[in-house]
């Protein structure tokens, strides 16, 4: 039957003209109105301008730091002990941290300290511990510790991109996880990424650490440490580039304990430094480190590098230090925001990189609207010439149909892409092409000598089975691509899976309504298609 | 109002007496691209390549100087083979540089790269302008590589089981070849052309594949239903008058695409040109797939009418005969 029911004519208006008016806040965004609490469809960074970073974090590098962490650990226990446990002999390898007791019989002692030490959250088993030739104790990484470690590592790494990004004051980015050792960040409108990708790519990983004092310069040049010391070079900028510096691997600081970090002038010398302060129990640690070794050298050593190895003069009591190395005013700016934020707890490397001139993202919004301008007006034209009032039924479901794909991708806060754009002119062919199929039926059922009523029946019945199945194997094509495609594949299956279903509801439901109240009210004998 | 009618009604185009040649051609251009694809290879973009690619446009100059530009940057120390290519409007170009194995990782080096090729041009053209710079690591491209030759293979694989399951077997298996063909002469107008085979471009096949199938399915239903209609038709008749009958559609549905997309082709966005212009001819091989690829192959695999009219089976058979024992 042809005649549309009143409860369905109100339902697919008020679906038409909500899912329409949805589309308006991004049609009049480009003008300077902005609705408060109104979702617009967020152009892609090839329509907008701006800069597209992939991320890429080392697993080896999550356990490395964390088999040095747990090193630390041990040996606290081991030294806290009554009476306490002596050890030595210590090697970290694969996953692995091995050392000899200097004593068969500490074995169940050093592993009632250390059994706690191998359970993380919820008593889930990070590390497993087992004893070789009856005095070497061996503890290796679980997969469950390994993944837990990775896991929470990036997602402290998100933060502190977050945070470094955010101190940058650029608007809007967005930061997101992407599979296990990822991270995309976005964003819009940044003219010159390099400052941030230098802001990403510094690990920022502050410690301080004793000068080995017994190291000979020779030895150390050479790369060769002593027994519980090890090497580091001096950071190019520094004043003794190109030298190294042995100092001694445990009892440091790390720097993670900062609750300030500040770019400054030293009023003495002109020069610039930065002033760091420690948080209570970073102090503490700082003041005492310093007190035990007065008169001793330390090095002030970021993501591997000797910034300088000053004395402690006196112990440092107040939890603030300055950190001067040769720095110009940018330099210790940039490290004062990487100290600030945090350091990240994974080094990260760009491994795909995308950035977009704000000038060709609007030349390309420009041109391709124009395209699309022309080509639907080329359309209207041609489907009104060849169809006559069920072109312009077409026409209007077609502008419905644009105005709806747009709502819903404003809603469903879909960003709009330059192959999106594309995207949206194969909805526009997909439309056409269900218009075309029934009144082209229609017409043949005519020709057959059916009546109006039947013949337009038909039309829709006969050819609604090609649609449904053409658009059901498109929308399977489409879902592929959004699953395994990326980036810019994304921007175009998005629109091309939605703009199937708007297509095919437009294209069938809207115009059959509009063609039955045609047929209902003006009882038409003969149809001119 | 006289309305148009682009295809006279009740044609009676012959067209599956020509099936064998247009069978063997189509077969031929299959095998040329993929020898295409083999010996010349498709000129990967960075997305697949990995390496560096810079879009610049020179603002005051009329026409980017291509040649010098390549003489300018192969004459850089770090830079080795840049390709420089002219892109969209003629004073825009890209530059593409593969990244050293130590650039893996390092972000500083694409950065000094990218710094070394932009000062060298300025050198000379103080007017250039910086578009846009895109920097992916041999192990991201090798993934894109991955995915999307694995999203190709699942789509089509996909979408050929739906037509199974929807028609018949036959159907699936002429649709699977009709596509396939499609993806092979695409793939070897990238290679002959060679133009940037990015990431877009699977896009645009993709688009294709759909829009190739679209035009299979509608002649695939109307096949469908003329063997219910007419049991006694012979096959190549039936499927000559179901393209026939589907003419009037596939002419006006592809010329109302092209309509949409020439104006995309050359006013729209440079970096759409790939696209639009795959898409493009995508539209007529997808078309001419579905005619000479599709049906064909139909009356080869011996389609017949009782395909769609319920089989009786053995144990229907059985029951028939208990019932007529009684």
């Amino acid at each position: 039957m042809l005649e549309t029911p009143l409860w369905k004519k109100i339902s697919l208006w008020a679906i038409t003209l909500v899912l329409s008016a949805a589309a308006l806040p991004s049609l009049l965004a480009p003008e300077g109105i902005h609705f408060e609490d109104a979702p617009e469809v967020n152009l892609g960074l090839d329509l907008a301008g701006g800069s597209h970073l992939l991320l890429e974090a080392d697993p080896n590098d999550v356990s490395a730091q964390r088999l040095e962490n747990m090193e630390e650990a041990v040996r606290s226990a081991l030294e806290n002990a009554t009476p306490e446990i002596e050890f030595g002999d210590t090697s970290r390898s694969e996953g692995q941290l091995s050392f000899m007791l200097d004593s068969a019989t500490d074995i169940d002692r050093a592993r009632a300290e250390l059994e706690p030490l191998m359970m993380g959250e919820g008593l889930r088993q990070e590390w497993d511990l087992t004893v070789v030739d009856g005095q070497r104790m061996v503890l290796s990484e679980t997969d469950a510790g390994e993944d837990t470690a990775l896991n929470s590592a990036m997602e402290g790494a998100v933060e502190v991109v977050r945070r470094r990004i955010d101190l940058l004051g650029t608007r809007e980015p967005t930061i997101i996880r992407q599979g296990d050792t990822r991270i995309v960040v976005q964003v819009p409108g940044l003219q010159d990424p390099q400052a941030l990708k230098e802001q990403l790519g510094q690990t920022a990983q502050l410690e301080f650490k004793l000068v080995d004092q017994q190291a000979l310069p020779t030895n150390t040049q050479a790369g060769v440490a002593n027994p519980g010391s090890q090497i580091f070079p001096y950071a190019e900028e520094s004043d003794f580039a190109g030298g190294f510096e042995a100092v001694k691997r445990l009892g440091g600081i790390r720097g993670d304990s900062l609750i300030n970090a500040r770019a400054g002038v030293d009023s003495r010398n002109n020069e610039n430094v930065v002033n760091i302060q420690f948080d209570q129990q970073g102090g503490q640690k700082f003041a005492q480190l310093s007190t035990d070794n007065v008169g001793e050298r330390f090095a002030i050593i970021l993501d591997g590098e000797v910034i300088s190895a000053p004395v402690f003069n006196e112990p440092i009591l107040g939890g603030s230090a300055q950190i001067s190395g040769n720095f110009t005013a940018d330099s210790a700016n940039q490290l004062a925001i990487s100290l600030q934020s945090g350091a990240l707890p994974v080094p990260l490397s760009v491994v795909e990189e995308r950035t977009v001139g704000p000038d060709l993202g609007a030349e390309s919004i420009r041109s391709g609207l124009i395209a699309m301008i022309i080509g639907s007006l080329a359309v209207i034209a041609l489907m009104i010439a060849t169809y006559g009032r069920f072109g312009v039924y077409a026409t209007v479901a077609l502008f419905f149909n644009v105005l709806i794909l747009l709502g819903l991708m404003a809603i469903g806060n879909f960003t709009l892409t330059l192959p999106g754009i594309a995207g949206f002119v194969l909805t526009v062919g997909a439309a056409v092409d269900a218009n075309v199929l029934i009144n082209e039926r229609i017409r043949e059922e005519r020709k057959r000598g059916r009546k109006v009523i039947t013949a337009v029946e038909n039309g829709y019945k006969e050819a609604s089975r090609a649609i449904y199945d053409a658009n059901i194997t498109n929308f399977i094509a489409g879902a592929l691509l959004f699953w395994f495609g990326s980036g810019p594949i994304r921007g175009f299956a998005v629109v091309l899976v939605i703009g199937l279903i708007t297509s095919v509801f437009t294209a069938l439901a809207l115009t059959r309504m509009w063609v039955s109240g045609y047929l209902a009210s003006k009882r038409p004998k003969d149809l001119n298609i | 109002m006289k309305l148009l009618k682009l295809v006279p009604q009740d044609t009676n185009i012959k067209f599956l007496k020509l099936r064998v040649p247009f069978f063997i051609v189509s077969i031929l251009l299959t095998i040329g691209s993929w020898v295409a694809v083999a010996t010349m290879g498709l000129n990967f973009g960075v997305d697949f390549a990995g390496g560096q690619e810079i879009r610049a446009t020179f603002t005051q100059t009329e026409e980017a100087p291509v040649g010098e530009l390549r003489d300018t940057l192969t004459a850089l120390e770090a830079v080795e083979d840049p390709i420089v290519q002219r892109f969209g409007e003629p004073n825009e170009v890209s530059i593409r540089v593969k990244l050293p194995a130590e650039a893996e990782g390092n972000p500083d080096f694409a950065n000094q790269m990218t710094n070394s090729i932009v000062a060298a041009i300025s050198e000379n053209h103080p007017d250039v302008r910086i578009d846009g710079v895109d920097s992916v690591s041999g192990k991201v491209s090798g993934e894109f590589r991955n995915d999307a030759a694995l999203a190709l293979l699942a789509a089509m694989l996909m979408v050929a089981l739906y037509i199974w399951v929807r028609f018949e077997w036959q159907f699936g298996v002429g649709a699977l070849f009709a596509l396939f063909h499609d993806v092979s002469l695409t793939l070897g107008m990238f290679a002959l052309t060679q133009m940037e085979f990015s990431l877009q471009i699977i896009a645009a096949i993709l688009a294709i594949i759909g829009y190739s199938l679209n035009d299979t399915i509608v002649v695939y239903d109307r096949i469908r239903e003329n063997l219910k209609k007419f049991r006694k038709m012979p096959l190549a008749e039936l499927l000559d008058l179901s393209v026939n009958e589907t003419l009037a559609r596939t002419v006006m549905t592809s010329l109302t695409l092209l309509v949409a997309l020439l104006p995309l082709l050359f006013f729209g966005p440079s970096s759409l040109f790939g696209l639009v212009a795959a898409i493009v001819m995508g539209l007529f091989v997808g078309t001419y797939s579905s005619v000479y690829m599709a049906a064909p192959l139909l009356l080869w695999m011996g389609v017949t009418s009782d395909s769609f009219v319920p089989q009786e089976t053995e144990a229907d058979k059985q029951e028939k005969k208990v019932l007529g024992g009684l």
